[in-house]
């Protein structure tokens, strides 16, 4: 029963990264019907950021402040500079651009950095959590930091106007230019909110996944595969899909004989094509029907 | 009476297609004016194109300043509220997110938190909806939310894309009762595109008949409403 307990709740820990991935991916999906592709490798070269300014003796939280800044800045760029000219472009072209994006992320990281594996620190210690042996504090701040995440991002979108603004601009582009929204903008805001929530799930992840160019790659495979099963046109749905890859992926790694550690991503993906099969639309997501 | 709206030599195109050619027409300030005509004569597009929702050029001026090459969200700015055909609900918000959202550009909060009751006095069914997601609503609710949230702009001019489409004579006659009201009380001028050229020719009191991108005809509502020859020629009734 321990085991069990132990095993759900470091899948929640990790989950909480899978579920900010997963909500990085919709809210740039929501914005311009793509996948980011590239998600994983935008949040690794901030984490790398953070690392950096570490390493030139900034504190934790300063050097994760300024990552968060920075990252923010960062998304809104790329979204200016390499997508809102694909905004009318076929969607081929622009998996072209996320691959790109991809390639050019991750060898640059690798150029300025090496590919070496860094340890990377935790603000939170790794002793035990309340003296209990179930879970550590690191993973208990990656729970915490998410929850807080979630509830901030709940608060904004619900309550101040430039959430509903954004909302409104993700579900009906033209509407919101017809109530004076400066739709292409509300984009870049969401790309530079996604580019920052990603650099978060990094900078958790970096200590128990270590800091190296792709340590992102499985992290993206997991996120991807919470937001397929909460649905792609539902943020909600992605956050709750996110908890329940990382609790599913760590019980299966446990009881499922022959799985363990190396089969756990394979499952990620059979549980993306799973999905995508019996419930194209995602646990939470909207069928949308398009009137002709 | 003043000119808030004056359109010159309109022309509007579609990719390589021209919609309009060479449209020209005007608001006076206060006034309800109507453009009549039938499936793509271009009513629509003309809407758009004051908009700057499709590609055109002429002279588009709104009390005295031109609104061409200013992007859509800009011209809404200028006190322009476009209610679009098939009315742009926001569908997974709510009737209240909806109305707010018309409002998205004033800075006023307490301006709109009373106009949002004003609206819900104009109508008391979005009330009873307030926190019900806007696409649960019937067409003539969504109507009628569609013209209240251009309302929630305080506009000065309102444009109405086909506001009878889709509904029910009864609830046709209550939204044009509602529309003449606003006109009269809250001195809102409006350009209403419709087919039911009956109704509009009622309530408007200038009318232009467009055909095939070009003003054929135009006039005071009540005399082209009263000349038999046109309205069997061009209006179809």
């Amino acid at each position: 029963m321990e085991l069990f307990t132990n095993q759900v709740l470091a899948g929640i820990a990790t989950g909480a990264i899978y579920a900010c991935m997963a909500l990085a991916v919709v809210m740039i999906y929501q914005a311009i019907d793509h996948l980011n592709f590239a998600q994983g490798e935008m949040a690794m070269f901030s984490t790398f950021i953070s690392w950096q300014l570490m390493q030139w003796g900034l504190s934790y939280w300063a050097a994760f402040l300024i990552t968060l800044a920075f990252s923010f800045v960062a998304g809104i760029a790329i979204e200016r500079i390499l997508f809102k000219p694909l905004a009318k472009a076929p969607v081929l072209t622009n998996v072209a651009g996320f691959i790109a994006l991809f390639a050019i992320i991750n060898s640059s990281a690798g150029l300025i950095w090496d590919f070496t594996i860094k340890q990377y620190p935790t603000p939170f210690g790794s002793s035990p959590f309340l003296g209990s042996q179930l879970i550590s504090t690191h993973q208990a701040g990656m729970i915490g930091v998410t929850v807080l995440l979630l509830l901030g991002l709940y608060f904004f979108f619900q309550y101040t106007r430039i959430g509903l603004a954004m909302r409104a601009a993700a579900s009906v582009p033209e509407s919101a230019r017809l109530v004076g929204i400066n739709t292409s903008w509300m984009i870049a805001l969401g790309w530079g909110m996604a580019t920052a929530i990603g650099s978060i799930a990094g900078m958790l992840i970096a200590p128990v996944v270590f800091l190296e160019p792709n340590m992102m790659g499985g992290v993206l495979i997991y996120g991807f595969a919470a937001a397929v099963l909460g649905g792609l046109s539902s943020p909600f749905g992605a956050v709750v899909g996110g908890f329940l890859v990382g609790v599913f992926e760590n019980l299966a790694g446990t009881y499922i004989p022959g799985v363990g550690n190396e089969l756990k991503l394979p499952i990620a993906l059979a549980l993306i094509i799973s999905v995508l099969v019996v419930k194209p639309a995602g646990l939470f997501g909207r069928h949308i029907v398009k009137r002709v | 009476m003043t000119t808030l709206l004056n359109v010159k030599d309109l022309r509007a195109y579609y990719g390589q297609v021209q919609a309009l050619h060479g449209l020209s027409f005007s608001l006076n300030e206060g006034s309800l004016v109507t453009l009549l005509g039938a499936n793509g004569a271009g009513k629509t597009t003309t809407l758009r194109a004051i908009c700057n929702m499709v590609r055109s050029t002429g002279a588009i001026e709104f009390d005295g300043k031109p609104l061409n090459n200013r992007s859509t969200e800009n011209i809404v700015r200028f006190g322009i509220a476009h209610v679009p055909q098939g009315r742009g609900t926001f569908t997974t918000m709510t009737v209240e997110e909806n109305l707010q959202l018309g409002a998205i550009t004033r800075k006023d909060s307490a301006g709109i938190v009373s106009d949002i009751e004003r609206m819900y006095a104009h109508f008391p069914v979005l009330k009873q909806r307030h926190t019900q997601q806007a696409g649960t609503l019937s067409g003539g609710e969504q109507q009628m939310l569609a013209v209240a949230r251009a309302l929630m702009l305080r506009p000065r001019l309102m444009l109405l894309d086909e506001p009878s489409f889709g509904l029910a004579p009864l609830v046709v006659r209550d939204l044009f009762g509602i529309l003449g009201k606003i006109n009269r009380e809250d001195k809102v001028s409006i350009l209403v595109v419709e087919q039911n050229a009956q109704l509009a020719l009622e309530l408007a009191d200038q009318a232009y008949v467009i055909e095939t991108g070009r003003i054929v005809m135009s006039g005071k509502a009540k005399d082209i409403a009263n000349n038999e020859e046109i309205r069997k020629s061009y209006l179809g009734y």
